[in-house]
């Protein structure tokens, strides 16, 4: 069992994993803080049309609407971790159970469920989130639901691995010998020794969600209630040569934010395994 | 006969990185390797002997380890202060190493002749086809069956004792002046360890080659040395020829040491088989398929065929074979980890193989098991009281009256009250293989199967583990099934004894029986196995026999 200070060193010798915790930090509290920092609503004008950053009322500029470029950074924060995390949970939800029932139970259990995953794998991603949501009506929750579906498989991939290998270690036998419960054996005695590479992997779907509902936003499949960062790169790529603001600075929070992720996933990743951590000069 | 020595070791220390559980891994060794003899370096795990063999070997990883004072001197040439190119052409010309592990020594995508013949490539100017009959010979000379036909082979395709035999076929390549053997047969059966050793003593003899062979056991001390020098804790504590220090040990190291390997105790009470048996195989079959797929038939290996014995009240059961014999296929059929595809598993008089799920958890109480391996048998992520009480607890315990027990049995074990709230990391093997017992006893069972315990511990570590296994057992009437590899483990602490074979059992009878009047060709050949067997411990040395006084 590892200590909660050898944790902390083993993610802190990684330098970029505190770099990106840092800016995960500020975007998330410039989520938080978005409707005091910039009140009101990001879709109501607030200042005149086309105006480039650093003007008066707009640090960012505006858009071809005089909507506040800044105040829809802020808001669309919200909507992208609020995504990125949900959908996250919601895929981790159905992977790792699946997975998790796989791995123990082998066999023809592990037959079904793994051809199962493998119709999900299949079809591209994409396509797929694209058609749900298309289908279902543009909403956070379809597009949440959209995204856990196409993104659980490789979770259920890894946590049927982990479990795999797990069951066959000596201590979950001894749990068998001494009589505890399938649920129990799965809960506590496989499931905790599991994690480490699950959390790895789920902090780095975090990113590719956010991409996701980026993308979809920008085809005009977002929540049209919610300001997002894809649907603004998309509604000003029409007028990219006389407004580069317009698309630039969202799209540099995407990036910013996906980097982010990507780090604290990669720090996360050497602090966890300690045993697979690269070696660094 | 006075010859200058060929490896003379003067006052080495090896450091070790700070933070480390002692400062130096070597200590101020001191000691010389002749030309034509075989010096045994014993020692238990962490006592530095390998260590000092990789330093000869520049196999140290820099630069964490280093050497910190001391020479080695080679013909009267210092090692450590040779040039870089010098160094290497010493190492696999002039001395060469044998690994313990055979499995992972050789690489896996490289045919064996090429293996062999890279060091002659390297160290020699011979031309390829001199090479390639050179390496014919040496595996004729290993005594490889079809050396020409093998050397073609990749490694995958030979046993773990042919792998040995290539590697010392690679290690004599260049005819070195020093072989350096680390624990060569320890991942071996005993029958092919018996093999290794006289092919590793005559090749000795015939090239009159200074041997350093590292080892924990003392049987195969007796078998092979004519010095040897025992480690603790990186300091050498004693140094002679073999017949004095096997026969009158002077340092209280050595004396335990060889105290504690196991021994046949002639003087053993039979025991009373009394009442009706407790546990009854009867023609148990167990065939695993192994591979195959939607469009490929598996291939079915016979794990298990018309495996047949009794245990009785008391009675400690050992099950005695090879690795793939078998022995733990039948284990893990009693407790019900596996599933045998046929036969009757008798507890009681109920067949433990017609209940279902539900109908056989009662006798999960009952039948309880300790695992090989201490590291990989506990959760590393439970305290140990919980461990100790996660079973009665699944049976519907209370968790605090689970607990106190749960201390209470860590005491019976010889560990002390406060080792309830620790985790497994905390603890040493041996200690860890005591938690695993008390987690078998919280169940109170009556049957306790015991797969290969103390395999995994160092040997007087061993020895305590098997003492306790001895006491709990007596103390508490146990039946034990006690599974091992270790014919001499067996003999300390078993009534009844059961030879294994590819999946049949060919002997079965009291100890002493087996051990004075084998009738089985098979069981004799394991008991002209054991390493060591022309030698006695030393009187005053002799364990007192359980079960009498």
């Amino acid at each position: 069992m590892m200590m909660k200070s050898d944790f902390w060193r083993a993610f802190a010798r990684n330098k970029g994993a505190v770099l990106g915790l840092v800016i995960l930090i500020a975007i998330v509290v410039l989520a938080v803080f978005a409707s005091v920092l910039f009140p009101g609503d990001p879709w109501d004008m607030a200042t005149a049309p086309f105006q480039p950053p650093l003007s008066d009322d707009a640090l960012l500029g505006s858009d071809m609407l005089g909507r506040d470029i800044a105040s829809g950074i802020a808001h669309g924060a919200r909507v992208s971790l609020l995504i990125g995390l949900t959908s996250t949970a919601a895929a981790l939800a159905i992977g790792v159970t699946l997975g998790a029932l796989a791995g123990f139970h082998g066999g023809k259990v592990d037959d079904a469920i793994m051809r199962f995953t493998e119709l999900f794998q299949t079809i591209p991603n994409f396509v797929l989130a694209v058609v749900l949501v298309a289908i279902f009506t543009p909403s956070l929750t379809t597009i949440v639901a959209a995204i856990a579906i196409v993104s659980w498989p490789p979770l259920a991939r890894l946590a049927r691995a982990e479990f795999l290998s797990l069951r066959t270690r000596e201590f979950v036998q001894a749990a068998i010998t001494t009589g505890q419960s399938n649920t129990t054996i799965i809960l506590r005695q496989i499931l905790p020794n599991s994690l480490s590479p699950i959390i790895v992997s789920a902090s780095l779907m975090v990113a590719t969600a956010i991409l996701l509902e980026s993308s979809l936003s920008f085809l005009g499949l977002g929540d049209p209630n919610a300001m997002s960062w894809g649907y603004m790169i998309g509604a000003a790529r029409t007028v990219i040569r006389q407004a580069w603001w317009m698309s630039v600075f969202p799209g540099l929070a995407i990036v910013l934010t996906v980097l982010a992720l990507n780090l604290v996933g990669e720090g996360l990743n050497d602090a966890l395994n300690p045993k697979l951590a690269r070696s660094r000069g | 006969m006075t010859t200058t020595p060929l490896l003379d070791v003067r006052g080495l220390s090896i450091a070790l990185p700070p933070g480390a559980d002692r400062p130096l891994a070597v200590d101020n060794l001191t000691f010389t390797l002749n030309p034509d003899e075989i010096l045994c370096v014993v020692g238990e795990s962490g006592s530095g002997k390998s260590m000092t063999a990789h330093a000869m070997m520049g196999l140290l990883p820099a630069p964490h380890v280093r050497v910190a004072g001391g020479s080695l001197l080679f013909k009267g040439k210092d090692v450590l202060t040779m040039p870089e190119a010098e160094q290497r052409a010493l190492r696999g010309g002039r001395i060469a190493m044998v690994f313990q592990e055979p499995m992972t020594a050789l690489n896996p995508l490289m045919r064996v002749g090429r293996q062999i013949g890279e060091s002659l490539r390297e160290h020699t100017d011979l031309p390829a086809p001199a090479r390639r009959a050179r390496v014919v010979e040496l595996l004729a000379q290993v005594g490889l069956p079809n050396p020409a036909e093998l050397a073609e082979a990749y490694p995958f395709r030979l046993s773990g004792g042919q792998r040995q035999r290539v590697m010392i076929a690679m290690a004599l390549a260049c005819q070195p002046d020093i072989l350096i053997a680390d624990e060569p047969t320890t991942a071996l059966d005993v029958t092919t360890q018996k093999q290794i050793l006289d092919l590793i003593r005559s090749i000795q003899a015939e090239r009159h080659m200074g041997m350093m062979f590292i080892t924990h056991d003392f049987g195969v001390v007796a078998e092979i040395a004519h010095r040897v020098a025992v480690m603790r804790h990186g300091k050498l504590v004693e140094y002679g020829p073999a017949s004095d220090v096997l026969n009158r040990p002077q340092h209280p190291y050595t004396r335990q040491l060889i105290a504690s390997v196991p021994h046949y105790i002639e003087h053993r009470d039979d025991h009373a088989k009394a009442g009706a048996p407790l546990l009854v195989a009867d023609k148990v079959r167990k065939v695993f398929h192994v591979g195959g797929g939607l469009f490929k038939k598996s291939k079915e290996v016979i794990a298990g065929d018309d495996l047949s014995l009794t245990i009785h009240p008391g009675e400690t059961v050992g099950l005695v074979g090879e690795s793939g014999s078998g022995k733990s296929t039948l284990g893990r059929s009693i407790v019900g980890l596996i599933k045998p595809d046929s036969g009757r598993i008798l507890f009681e008089g109920t067949d433990l193989l017609s209940l279902d799920r539900r109908g056989f958890r009662p006798y999960r109480r009952a039948v309880q098991m300790v695992f090989q391996d201490p590291y990989a048998s506990l959760n590393p992520r439970h305290r140990v009281g919980d461990i100790v009480a996660q079973g009665p607890v699944a049976f519907g315990e209370d968790r605090a009256k689970a607990l106190t027990r749960a201390r209470e049995l860590l005491a019976m074990v010889g560990l002390d009250g406060s080792a309830a709230d620790r985790f497994p990391h905390e603890f040493s093997g041996g200690q860890r293989q005591r938690i695993g017992i008390a987690r078998a006893l919280a169940m109170e069972p009556k049957l306790l199967v015991a797969d290969e315990p103390v395999s995994a511990l160092d040997v007087s570590v061993q020895g305590q583990v098997l003492e306790l296994l001895d006491d709990i057992r007596r103390r508490l009437n146990l039946a034990m099934l006690f599974i091992t590899h270790d014919l001499r483990v067996a003999a300390q602490v078993c009534d009844t004894i059961a030879v294994m074979r590819r999946g049949k059992i060919v002997e079965l009878g009291t100890a002493r029986e087996v051990f004075t009047h084998p009738r089985d060709a098979y069981t004799r050949s394991l008991l002209d196995a054991i390493p060591g067997k022309a030698w006695q411990i030393p009187d005053d040395l002799q364990q007192v026999p359980a079960g009498a006084h």
